[in-house]
């Protein structure tokens, strides 16, 4: 059921769904009299956000207070730039995701190939470990693995916040469901042709896999960039500040600085709101395959 | 060098393999099925080590760490069960699980109908109905530390956008997120904010999967919109709902990151949630086993909540899980 999801838009497009706009026929004023000032709302911590980075520091705490500045500025984002290690922070997170990411991606789908498809000794068991970590929350962890982290001497460097993006269990997981669910009969003409496995892996299976791969890259995309938790705890060293704790940290630092915030704000946000529209069916494939999981 | 062997190994490991069907490929003599072990577990294993290593061990570890009185440095003692005592009477805990107790009856209700209406709403074909997806789902993309700062900006009691609308229409200034019996209130508005995205759609999927005949059906039987509402699509999203809102209720209890970046706790503590409490007791207290102690206890009640809902949806024969 789940991997169903992945290769299907859980978006309604047009066809199906024209039987709920026939009834009301030309009225869809109605629809949009109701969606457009939710979404609105939606938009507007968003809108607030990029304006309040443009407008000058004297505006803002002005009475009354204005939705829309007079002028705009980039004093803030030069201000930021000149006061705060945001390229450094920016630069980490970059570092995170991307290792991230492509570890995901390689050892996630090593990993799912091997218990979609090969048979050892020890794969039922292994498997079972694999899923009965995803029951396992995070919050358990947090403090055996400081302690862990801190005896190898990756505290307060970039690698402790690195080290629990390599795998997970639902990469593991995301990618034998979606293995299990290719027909294997190519895979074992490949072999009858002499083919390896990890030459039928590379070649066949890998190319076939995109639309899994691009969830599981998704998916941890947003969890090590926006990561806090882990970072908080695991690193006190400014030079290694992810890009969230460093904006956290400077909220703290710089709390009537609004401008200066919100310019923080963007960089740590408008990378993935970018990618967000751009690649908005494969995050909302990604959303549903993560709630379905279970 | 030993991973190199492998590789060697691995490749000729299929040659055996190679002119036989694929119910043959079970493995035969004790040389094959050796060869197989280590195919298979060279696919497996890089992975493996670091999932397990990063949750069983820790997980295991962390029980043993509850047992014992801990600040990270000096020598541990053993307490037995003395944590878990502990947990009963501590009445900052006891508060930690109210205010988490608040913050979940708030949000879980609010977020499941919310996704529910909105994927009603967003599930037809309209001009614009892309840019209103887009606009209510972004948010999606938000990190806890970039809502914090648009929480505090936009329930700020001077100039924040809350308190300018409330005073465009004549009613009273709040203190939002200054005064303990709304903050709480204020983070979960955010929560939802932020978290809209995901409910709306899982059942925007749900809704997909509801057989068009039965619409028609009850189309043709004179149901009204109403009607057809209540008595075909609800029913049929009925697992979705058992599932989304347990999947609603873990996260509600692990609440942390909204606290971090708006409240830090406060004011007066009124929104000091379990995992707050956590972690102010395991990283600013260093009291690593009795924080252990807690965070087994949250582990027992995620537990609790999950099997009760499956094996009341399995007894109900709703087919969430």
């Amino acid at each position: 059921m789940a991997v169903q999801m992945l290769s299907r838009s859980p978006v309604p497009d047009a066809p199906d769904d024209i039987r709920l706009t026939r009834r009301g026929g030309r009225r869809h004023w109605w629809w949009h009299v109701l969606l457009a000032p939710i979404a609105l709302l939606f938009a507007l911590p968003f809108i607030q956000m990029f304006l309040t980075a443009l407008t000058p520091a004297s505006e803002i705490n002005k009475f009354p207070p204005r939705l829309f500045p007079t002028t705009l500025t980039l004093d803030g984002f030069e201000k930021l730039f000149a006061e705060s290690d945001i390229l450094r922070w920016l630069l980490n997170t970059a570092i995170v995701s991307a290792v991230g990411v492509t570890a995901h991606l390689v050892l996630c789908s090593l990993a799912g190939y091997g218990f979609a498809r090969l048979r050892f000794p020890g794969r039922t068991f292994g498997f079972f470990a694999v899923v009965a970590t995803i029951m396992i929350p995070t919050q358990l962890l947090m403090v055996p693995t400081y302690v862990m982290f801190a005896r190898v001497g990756l505290i307060d460097t970039l690698g402790a916040a690195i080290v629990p993006w390599l795998a997970s269990a639902f990469g593991i997981f995301l990618m034998r469901q979606f293995f299990l669910s290719l027909p294997a009969e190519l895979e074992e003409a490949a072999v009858l042709d002499g083919c390896s496995r990890l030459q039928v892996f590379g070649r066949i299976v890998l190319p076939l896999a995109k639309p899994a791969l691009a969830t599981l890259a998704i998916f941890t995309l947003l969890g090590s960039w926006n990561d806090l938790v882990w970072p908080l705890i695991a690193i006190n060293d400014p030079a290694s500040f992810t890009l969230q704790l460093g904006i956290t940290n400077f909220q703290g630092d710089r709390r009537t600085d609004w401008s200066l915030l919100m310019a923080g704000n963007v960089v740590a946000t408008l990378p993935l709101i970018l990618f967000f529209v751009i690649a908005q069916r494969q995050f909302i494939a990604t959303m549903t395959f993560s709630g379905l999981k279970g | 060098m030993a991973s190199t062997t492998a590789g060697v190994r691995r490749r000729s490991a299929l040659l055996p393999q190679a002119h036989a069907p694929r119910a043959a490929t079970r493995p035969g003599s004790r040389k094959e099925r050796r060869r197989a072990g280590i195919q298979g577990w060279g696919f497996v294993a890089p992975a493996l080590l670091i999932v397990l290593g990063l949750s069983i061990f820790p997980a295991v570890w962390a029980f043993w760490l509850s047992l014992q009185s801990w600040d990270g440095f000096s020598t541990p003692t053993w307490v037995g069960l003395g944590n878990y005592q502990a947990m009963v009477t501590d009445a900052a805990l006891r508060d930690a699980v109210g205010h988490t107790i608040l913050y979940t009856v708030l949000f879980v209700p609010a977020s499941v109908l919310l996704g529910m209406a909105l994927a009603l709403l967003l599930n037809r074909t309209l001009p614009l109905i892309g840019v209103y997806r887009t606009a209510i789902f972004v948010p999606f993309v938000a990190s806890a530390a970039a809502t914090g700062i648009l929480t505090t900006y936009l329930f700020n009691p001077q100039f924040g956008l809350a308190n300018t609308v409330l005073r465009a229409l004549h009613l009273p200034q709040q203190g939002w997120l200054e005064d303990p019996s709304q903050a709480m209130v204020v983070i979960t508005l955010m929560s939802l904010w932020g978290q809209a995205a995901f409910t709306t759609v899982i059942y925007l999927a749900a809704l997909q999967d509801i057989p068009v005949e039965l619409l028609e059906a009850a189309r043709i039987d004179g149901a009204n919109r109403w009607q057809s509402f209540w008595h075909v699509t609800f029913p049929q999203l009925a697992p979705v709902t058992v599932f989304v809102t347990v999947w609603q209720v873990i996260g509600a209890i692990q609440l942390f990151d909204l606290v971090y970046t708006t409240t830090r706790g406060g004011p007066l503590d009124a929104t000091q949630t379990i995992v707050y409490y956590l972690w102010q007791t395991a990283f600013k207290s260093l009291e690593f086993g009795y924080a252990s102690a807690v965070a087994y206890g949250l582990f027992a009640v995620t537990l609790v909540i999950t099997g009760g809902v499956v094996l009341y949806s399995r007894r109900a024969k709703v087919e969430a899980f």
